[in-house]
């Protein structure tokens, strides 16, 4: 069926209700809502979350947003905690203690604090074991929830809290952790790389295809936050159209080790057009700073180029065989 | 009349975990404990169980999968020793909060550090604030019999908490010993099946666990915790005389050896109480009124039973396998002195820490206790109350 966003919009009400306490202008609550509505209508879900932003915001006692069954923890076992979770659901079915007409989905959801940095053994270990499970990472590139302070996923020379931009060193030292490829790297079924665009259809495929693809799958969604990053609410759906224009996020889909680019901008912009609308990279406009736009541009090149240089790879026709 | 074997501590673990045949074991190996998960893959992998077993990468995920499960709806277990019980720390609060009834074999071992793999209790004394029900057992057909009741107790709907057997590492992990497994059938029934009032997987009653708890709840959400713990020692006793009627063999909070006229008495747990028992026997033949109380129901802790059992005694020695670092005494120590101070009994009572990193504790160790303890009774005078036992000190 082909995607129509408002057939999605009517026939799938939203499985995160309105009145949680997410930011005005965050990312995460559109991209969650879609995700979800990726699940068949008939099917139960069982969502986890790590601790963070997320959940925080849509479940404070006796409150949930969440029409599905939902499980927190703590911070760095969102993997962990689904993994025992899908465990308990293939032992119950098999047993016939569980009803075996009807399909329960298990979801995982961490920002980058609890997926990159805290909680990333949790999910290795949980794609490597194979779980029937989606994991979905809501990148919005630092520790939003304890006030912005840096994490692997925070891009180089952002302003943060705990790497500020000062007067002798300006911003995060160090480049972005590219998590996708060591998803990729897990030789998982299925990678997806993606964000919220226009009417959402790359979102929303790739969350289709993560939940119904037997076995792990692993989603890194780009989640801007308006206070981390400095701009304006309103301004959600430019900025994130302009991170796929300036191929800093780039989508694409790793299937069965498969690499295909879902977007390849006609006019690549540069990547001040990203930057620019965001205050944690406002220092990196000020004269005799142009050094560092040259520097962010030239990793935002090289890794495009190795993504298109991997694409070509990896759909080679075969060779040598008769 | 059960099946007589041998097994060791570790194999009758696993036994008794394939008997009740749970829905779901993570776990991830540690000495003294592997053993356990290790056993029970090959019944997994054998298809003598129902099981699914998930090979965590870790301890905390090992509690954090147990949690998903129990939470799911599965009846979940798992097996630990010292580090990997550090490592699940921040989810064994999580399990006791959340009202799991998930149970965990704790092969007790030292704590790093520095490193090493050998028997005390540092680990289980770290724990003992977490709202776990945490019982001891002396030997393998202790550890064996108090997995059998362990979901019992666990599961009640006036408990729902989480609940560790603990054994000693290598002592009787690894020490093989006759012991009277029951028949599978009797144990199955005995048991009984999970039956969650609520879970994440009924799809027609979705759930949401964990929530963000806060000023205005996780008070109120903490004191039925504790609720739950008193309720714990009710539950203990009933489970532990249904045991006695079904399978025979008879347990209390705690186990009175010769303390009808005990004037001098020892309190210890696990494997240490057995090494009491031979130290007493000989004692007792030269004619000295010694005793021992052997805790097995060390959370909840039976205060005033303890402190009633402890009243006509003339000076006591609590034996702890920890030392708390807090300059005052042992956490056993603690517990005892207090429950006998709160019901105004006034013995006097010395603290000896043992048996660290798997120092060797025997019965002249035991009977230098017991000479001192003579001393005490007789001077009233206990000096220091926070003493060694088995210490090299040059």
């Amino acid at each position: 069926m082909a995607y129509n966003l408002k057939d999605v919009m009517i026939n799938k009400p939203s499985r995160l209700t309105p009145g949680h306490r997410m930011c005005a202008g965050c990312g995460a609550p559109p991209v969650t809502r879609m995700i979800l509505r990726a699940l068949k209508p008939e099917d139960h879900a069982v969502i986890a979350c790590a601790t963070g932003c997320m959940e925080v915001s849509t479940f404070i006692y006796p409150y949930t947003a969440w029409k599905d069954s939902f499980i927190h923890t703590a911070f760095e076992c969102a993997g962990a905690t689904e993994s025992g979770v899908e465990a308990a659901y293939k032992s119950l079915k098999k047993q016939g203690k569980l009803p075996q007409d009807k399909n329960t989905k298990f979801i995982a959801f961490g920002g980058d604090g609890g997926t990159y940095d805290i909680g990333l053994q949790s999910l290795s270990g949980a794609m490597e074991r194979g779980h029937d499970m989606t994991y979905v990472c809501y990148d919005n590139g630092a520790y939003m929830n304890t006030g912005i302070q840096r994490s692997s996923a925070t891009p180089k020379f952002a302003d943060t809290t705990t790497t500020p931009a000062g007067s002798v060193i300006p911003g995060k030292v160090q480049v972005k952790k590219d998590l996708t490829k060591i998803m990729v790297g897990h030789h998982i079924p299925y990678v997806a790389q993606t964000l919220a665009m226009t009417n959402f259809s790359d979102l929303y495929e790739k969350a289709e295809k993560a939940i119904y693809t037997e076995g792990p799958s692993f989603l890194n969604v780009m989640s801007p936050c308006p206070r981390g990053w400095g701009y304006n609410t309103e301004d959600l759906m430019t900025i994130n159209k302009l991170a796929a224009d300036t191929c800093y996020w780039p989508l694409y889909e790793v299937i069965n080790g498969r690499y295909v680019i879902n977007y390849k901008p006609a006019n690549k912009l540069p990547i001040e057009e990203f930057l620019r609308p965001q205050k944690r990279f406002k220092h990196m406009f000020k004269p005799g700073n142009e050094w560092m736009i040259q520097e962010f541009q030239r990793v935002v090149d090289e890794r495009w180029q190795e993504l298109l240089d991997l694409e070509a790879m990896t759909n080679k026709p075969v060779e040598g065989q008769n | 009349m059960g099946i007589r074997e041998r097994l060791s501590g570790n194999e009758a673990a696993a036994y008794a975990m394939k008997q009740i045949n749970p829905d779901v074991v993570a776990a991830f190996p540690i000495t003294p404990s592997t053993e356990i998960p290790q056993y029970f893959s090959m019944y997994v992998d054998n298809g003598e169980v129902d099981t699914e077993f998930v090979p965590v990468e870790s301890e905390h995920s090992a509690m954090s999968a147990c949690i998903g499960a129990e939470a799911a709806g599965a009846r979940a277990m798992t097996a630990t020793s010292a580090n990997g019980l550090s490592l699940m720390w921040e989810m064994i609060y999580i399990a006791s909060s959340l009202r799991l009834p998930i149970v965990l074999s704790l092969v007790n071992r030292a704590v790093s550090g520095p490193l090493n793999i050998h028997n005390d209790h540092s680990d289980a004394m770290g724990v003992r604030d977490a709202g776990w029900i945490m019982l001891f057992s002396e030997n393998n057909q202790e550890a064996y019999d108090n997995i059998l009741m362990a979901h019992r107790i666990a599961e009640h709907k006036d408990v729902q908490l989480p609940l560790m057997v603990c054994q000693d590492g290598f002592i009787t992990s690894h020490s093989i010993e006759n012991i009277e497994l029951e028949d599978t059938d009797k144990v199955k029934a005995f048991v009984g099946t999970y039956k969650p009032e609520h879970y994440l997987l009924n799809a027609d009653e979705p759930m949401a666990v964990g929530p963000l708890d806060l000023q205005a709840f996780l008070f109120e959400h903490k004191k039925q915790q504790a609720e739950a713990m008193r309720n714990a020692k009710r539950v203990v006793k009933e489970v532990s005389e249904d045991f006695e009627r079904t399978f025979g063999r008879h347990y209390e909070f705690f186990e009175r050896y010769y303390m009808d006229d005990a004037e001098l008495v020892v309190v210890a747990m696990n494997s240490t109480a057995g090494t009491a028992k031979a130290a007493i026997n000989e004692l007792r033949s030269q004619g000295i009124r010694a005793g021992l109380i052997k805790v097995r129901m060390f959370r909840p802790f039976p205060a005033e039973e303890i402190a009633e059992a402890l009243k006509n005694a003339s000076a006591i020695a609590v034996l702890d396998k920890s030392d708390s670092l807090n300059g005052c005494g042992g956490a056993l120590y603690e517990d005892v002195v207090s429950a006998m101070f709160t019901s105004n009994i006034h013995v006097p009572t010395v603290n000896y820490v043992y048996g660290i990193g798997g120092r060797d504790t025997t019965t002249d160790h035991i009977k230098t206790v017991f000479t001192d303890l003579r001393m005490i009774a007789d001077t009233k005078d206990i000096g220091n109350p926070y003493r060694y036992l088995g210490l090299r000190e040059e």
